[in-house]
């Protein structure tokens, strides 16, 4: 369980975030949308320690994220960012191979290897898992970092914007994947989401934000949504259905 | 590979200094073996600690071409110790014990380091832009805070000053060469244990925090470990700008490698083979006509040209 509390954020003068309090469950993806600056990926940040709470409080089965040494939450969490310039020299597998860290301190063993193999194998790395992350394209490096993070085995992995230069096959690919894991029961997601559809139809939770406040948590049906999606996007949306699945066709 | 690349760079850097200690050997041995000898230490100090400065500065910072020098520490360093003198005067400068001064000066230095550094290292390491010119004008303002001092400062004070600050790789302050040994040694066995870390924090800050490194508490570690090693070289050899950045990207180059624990001796053999080779053939072979620095910084500059211009920043 994710306790986040009274949460408020700003940077110098603009808010970015108002008192936010949720609370979300294991198991399952919970995807978290809204508008451009609406604050998302500062409340992932937040959530994964990269900057210091101002007000509030976060913890993760009653672990807080702000009280517990860094060492001990990299064995619960993991985060993947949007933006990372990663200037060192290595191959795809060294960089999947960094996920092992928090477990092995620098000293692999055969079980980190073997891990770094698996996530090598379930994220279709492995024909290319020699080249060296300046060799390879931004989709490439993107699967990779995912399966950093996934190799970390941590319970709760929170991803910023995961489809960011993926093509169609590997964005449902790696969505797929995802839900997967999740189904397993094991691990639970918190997925920065921009295409609504693929909240809609692989979240479990929606959570949305608008100008930094909460303004939907529920689930996929109460979101996607006509009237909830226009007022939280401010366009007009309409909202489908194909088959079973609700489809909100916001690119027309 | 990398074993015997390591290798291979300790026998040619071995070859060297066996070169350097009997190359025109004349005279007593008891003599050549202490004289030629503490000069070898000196260089091999030099090396140690402008290899490793740059290397973990250029972790930290989280770029290939910026080192210590070019932000301006060794010219801190020097204006720590125009400073001292200045407000100690020239006598009471001279009275002092000579490893005093150098301690003291290295705490000054560290504090000073601290204070200006921590806060540009931290949130500019994304911008690099930022980090050049930050450099270029720490460097300006040290040394033109220096060259002030020397100005106003008693003529006698000067003439001191002059004396503690224009070391060369020719003419190595000796003095300090016990107590640099000692601090390059405990900055060397931190760093070897940091190495690990290391690794994970060139990744960057969130990266190295979601691994679970205290990114604040390594950096400033590492902050305080190049201050420190920096002080050394530049008590020991003075001001040298580019030859940490020529013998780092030779480490990588040769290397290949994101790791530190090769990348740590590796860069530490080069910079020694390059100081020690190049001096024997400077003052053995040429007898002294040029001198080494010029040389390694003319070579390092161009690299740093070149890698400005090929854009390899990251």
């Amino acid at each position: 369980m994710i306790e986040i509390n009274g949460v408020s954020h700003s940077y110098g003068k603009s808010k970015i975030l108002q008192n936010i309090s949720l609370s979300i469950k294991e198991s399952g993806i919970t995807a978290l949308i809204g508008p451009n600056g609406a604050g998302k990926s500062t409340l992932l940040s937040l959530m994964a320690r990269l900057q210091p709470l101002q007000t509030g409080s976060i913890s993760f089965d009653g672990q807080s994220v702000s009280q517990t040494p860094t060492r001990e939450l990299a064995k619960t969490l993991a985060i993947l960012r949007q933006d990372n310039a990663l200037s060192s020299r290595m191959s795809l597998r060294d960089l999947v191979g960094f996920g092992r860290y928090p477990h092995h301190k620098g000293r692999p063993t055969a079980k980190d290897h073997k891990a770094v193999e698996e996530a090598l194998d379930y994220f279709d790395l492995q024909d290319m898992s020699g080249r060296f992350i300046d060799e390879v394209s931004g989709g490439q490096k993107q699967r990779a970092l995912v399966a950093m993070a996934f190799c970390q085995e941590t319970k709760y992995l929170l991803l910023d914007e995961p489809l960011n230069n993926l093509d169609m096959y590997y964005a449902r690919s790696l969505m797929k994947r995802l839900r997967e894991i999740a189904d397993t029961g094991k691990r639970s997601f918190v997925i920065v989401l921009h295409d609504i559809n693929y909240a809609g139809a692989y979240a479990n939770e929606i959570i949305a934000l608008k100008d930094g406040t909460l303004a939907i948590h529920g689930t996929p049906q109460d979101v996607l949504e006509t009237n909830a999606l226009q007022t939280l996007y401010s366009m007009k949306i309409t909202v489908t259905q194909h088959q079973d699945q609700l489809i909100a066709l916001h690119h027309l | 590979m990398h074993a015997k690349k390591l290798i291979i760079l300790s026998v040619l850097l071995a070859l060297a200094c066996i070169v350097f200690m009997t190359l025109g050997a004349k005279g007593s041995w008891s003599f050549l073996l202490v004289f030629r000898g503490t000069k070898l230490l000196a260089l091999l100090l030099v090396s140690v600690s402008i290899s490793v400065a740059t290397l973990l500065f250029q972790t930290i910072s989280g770029n290939r071409i910026l080192t210590p020098s070019i932000m301006g520490f060794d010219a801190l360093y020097l204006l720590v110790q125009t400073l001292l003198v200045f407000m100690l005067g020239g006598f009471t400068y001279v009275a002092l014990d000579g490893q005093i001064k150098f301690l003291a000066e290295v705490g000054v230095m560290l504090l000073a380091a601290v204070l200006l550094f921590s806060t540009v290292m931290g949130k500019g390491r994304q911008d690099l832009h930022r980090m050049v010119l930050v450099g270029i004008i720490f460097g300006v303002l040290f040394r033109s805070l220096t060259g002030f001092l020397q100005r106003i400062i008693d003529p006698n004070d000067f003439a001191i000053l002059q004396g503690a600050s224009f070391a060369q790789f020719s003419s190595v302050d000796k003095d300090l060469l016990g107590l640099s040994i000692l601090l390059v040694s405990v900055c060397c066995l931190i760093i070897w244990r940091l190495r690990y870390s290391l690794d994970v924090i060139a990744l960057g800050r969130s990266n190295a925090i979601n691994l679970g490194v205290n990114y604040e508490r390594a950096s400033f570690a590492v902050l305080v470990l190049v201050a420190t090693l920096v002080s050394v070289s530049t008590a020991l050899v003075g001001p040298v700008a580019f030859f940490g950045l020529l013998v780092t990207s030779l480490a990588h180059f040769i290397m290949n490698t994101h790791r530190h624990s090769i990348l740590l001796p590796a860069s530490i053999l080069i910079a020694a083979l390059i100081l020690v080779s190049g001096q024997t053939v400077f003052e053995r072979i040429l007898k002294s006509q040029s001198t080494l620095s010029v040389t390694v910084e003319f070579f390092g500059g161009l690299l740093f040209l070149l890698l400005l211009f090929r854009g390899k920043m990251r």
